[in-house]
């Protein structure tokens, strides 16, 4: 059956706090999950105190000054800075989202963070996801054609161009997939938000020729048909896309080909 | 543990080819019952307070016992199709076609069982 409740070995502990910065008047508290695979302990959750009038404004800002000033062991992946890379993609406050384009004033009180849900840790806020870019690439996110290529190039109307707005700008942080319960029980089976969205992305793509073949792989009550429109994935996206409407999209079309 | 890769893992055994015809079946019995449920309860709202032998009499006519038997096996195999959808949600394995089985069992029984009464009253 499907676990309700944390294993013993990844019940959350009280961790370290952190002492205050000196000589600061406006100080925030951030509450941080930490995990090392190396020193066999449970989980637990730190407590730092970040002086917020010497620190950038985003949440990933602070989290690179505890890292700088305060905890060097504090692990989490960053790159781009400016929600491009979603490599920073972890849960903040409740909710999945960058850490690069969320604002520390958008979280009321103590700033908790943890790794994105339901996902195995590598490390403190890194989850590791090989399966997700697993069943990324298992869509085939690229274009498949049967015609010989053209001399110049594939064309597209600028209709058909405007299908992919809200598709193509997926940055692929998984805070879609690790936002839906369906995903958190059956993420073996079922592609997720992320994954589905690419694969309608490619689906409705006037260039790609595989349609029949892409629409086919999805037929599977787990593969596509686990999404229960519960659309946790449309309201965590923190790019503003839409993967629920991008699934009931390709439901319509398995419907419009079987009915 | 096996060495399995990550492509392999997640491909899994591929796509069963099946899972349409079960959304498009919710899909249509749940527009159905949108029309019988309310229409049910309708006959059945007019029927209470009525004598035994009136309620009697209100089911054996052919549309209260048609509408009686169509709202049964919509709502029912509804229920079964969605009970296999949350089933298929929260148990693995053996458990989970064990409770697939069940729910066929239950919603069948239930069908053969309210069809009986209904027939024993209309005809």
């Amino acid at each position: 059956m499907v676990e309700f409740a944390l294993p013993k070995n990844s019940k959350i502990t009280t961790g370290k706090t952190w002492p205050k910065p000196q000589g600061a008047t406006n100080v925030r508290k951030f509450k941080i999950y930490r995990w090392n695979p190396d020193d066999g302990k449970n989980p637990s959750v730190d407590t730092y105190f970040v002086d917020m009038d010497n620190c950038g404004p985003m949440i990933l800002d602070a989290l690179i000054k505890i890292k700088n000033e305060i905890d060097p062991t504090l692990t989490f992946r960053r790159s781009c800075r400016e929600g491009i890379c979603g490599s920073c993609a972890m849960n903040i406050g409740g909710i999945n989202t960058l850490a690069c384009i969320y604002g520390m004033d958008e979280v009321k009180g103590d700033v908790k963070i943890y790794p994105l849900p339901h996902m195995p840790v590598v490390k403190d806020l890194i989850p590791d996801l090989t399966h997700f870019y697993a069943q990324h690439a298992s869509i085939m996110p690229w274009l498949e054609t049967k015609t010989n290529a053209p001399a110049k190039e594939w064309k597209q109307s600028i209709e058909d161009r405007k299908k992919l707005d809200g598709l193509y700008e997926c940055v692929m942080c998984a805070s879609c997939s690790t936002s839906c319960p369906s995903y958190w029980w059956n993420g073996d089976k079922y592609l997720g938000p992320a994954a589905l969205l690419h694969a309608y992305r490619w689906i409705i793509d006037s260039r790609d020729e595989a349609t029949p073949e892409r629409l086919d792989q999805l037929e599977d009550p787990f593969k596509l048909y686990r999404c229960h429109t519960i659309m946790n994935c449309t309201k965590t996206c923190p790019k503003g896309l839409n993967p629920a409407k991008a699934i009931a999209h390709i439901k319509h079309m398995m419907v419009d080909r079987a009915v | 543990m096996r060495y399995l890769t990550a492509r392999k893992r997640a491909e899994g055994k591929g796509a069963s080819g099946t899972g349409t015809e079960h959304h498009w079946y919710m899909q249509a019995s749940a527009v159905a019952l949108a029309f019988l449920v309310p229409a049910f309860l309708y006959v059945v709202g007019s029927a209470i307070g009525s004598s035994h032998e009136e309620v009697l009499a209100t089911f054996s006519r052919p549309f209260p016992a048609i509408l009686t038997g169509l709202t049964l096996y919509a709502g029912v195999m509804h229920f079964n199709k969605g009970a296999q959808m949350m089933i298929e949600d929260y148990a693995r394995g053996s458990m989970r076609k064990a409770l697939i089985i069940f729910v066929i069992g239950l919603s069948y029984t239930t069908i053969a069982t309210g069809v009986f009464a209904l027939a024993k009253i209309a005809l």
